[in-house]
């Protein structure tokens, strides 16, 4: 078993980035960007999510096992997106 | 540890599990993303019909409440057993508040007469339709979840309490952590597609 133990002092450190990323993507999204929001509002949330993934979820600390086949998953999700922009952006 | 608790197989399946989630929630991300390229204006100008202010608060609260269940691990790896217990019901709590709000919200929308086929909203331009048929659809399957977490973490607490969780054996909580977990994820996506105005 992981014997791995974070501290309360660690968990706390990325609660506080998740927090302010927060705050900067509704800041964000008061701005004028034009096309460009979409893509930087998606950024800041792939940030937050890895960050969860990393601590919260301990994807740090896993097996190669189980970070394989989740960015497998990742990456056959992002195929499916792709390949829809594909579609739709051809049609 | 005992020869017949199978930590790693045990994980595996949990996130295998998870997987079959981020596909679920994945495909009706798909979903949006198509009507998004086809209804781009629609789906603008209806975003900012939605209240920022409760999605950020939303937002908040759960990552707040995953905060609580990470350290409830840590708690229990050190055997403190009460703060374990304590900070599992601050996260449990503040589902409960995460789905006050959307109590809340939904119920302003309705009285709005928003809601799916309704008179009011048959009459909007279809891109409007969508929206409020994906808003309704994929917050609704989340707040599903958040209920269906928070009967984990409870079982998780009760089961810190008759010392079937403890320093030696907390697999079930990291499981049921990592569902939480998830629920926050897809709660950081869908946050920024329909609060926030893109």
């Amino acid at each position: 078993m992981d014997p791995h133990i974070q501290s309360y002092k660690k968990l706390g450190g990325v609660l506080g980035v998740l927090l302010v990323l927060t705050a900067v993507t509704v800041g964000v999204s008061r701005l004028d960007l034009g096309s460009l929001s979409l893509g930087v509002a998606m950024v800041i949330a792939g940030t937050k999510s890895a960050l969860v993934l990393l601590f919260f979820m301990h994807l740090k600390y896993e097996s190669w096992l189980i970070r394989g086949s989740f960015l497998m998953t990742i990456g056959v999700l992002a195929l499916f997106i792709g390949f829809m922009f594909w579609d739709v952006g051809f049609r | 540890m005992g020869s017949h608790h199978d930590t790693v197989g045990a994980r595996t399946g949990m996130w295998l599990f998870l997987y079959t989630e981020i596909m679920l929630f994945g495909g009706l991300f798909v979903l949006y993303s198509a009507y998004y390229r086809m209804h781009a204006q629609a789906f603008i100008s209806t975003g900012q019909e939605l209240d920022t202010v409760l999605g950020s608060v939303n937002t908040v609260i759960l990552l707040v409440s995953s905060f609580l269940v990470a350290a409830a691990i840590t708690a229990v790896q050190r055997s403190q057993t009460k703060g374990a217990m304590a900070l599992l019901t601050g996260a449990v709590l503040l589902g409960m508040v995460f789905l006050a709000n959307k109590y809340l919200e939904w119920g302003h929308k309705f009285h709005l007469g928003i809601y799916p086929g309704s008179p009011g909203l048959e009459d909007s331009p279809p891109g409007r339709i969508v929206f409020y048929g994906l808003y309704y659809t994929i917050t609704g399957l989340h707040a599903l979840h958040i209920v269906m977490g928070m009967v984990l973490l409870i079982v998780c607490i009760a089961m810190i309490g008759f010392g079937r969780i403890q320093k030696e054996r907390f697999l079930l909580l990291e499981n049921c952590g990592l569902y939480w977990h998830l629920v926050d994820l897809i709660w950081i996506f869908i946050f920024p597609l329909f609060y926030l105005i893109l």
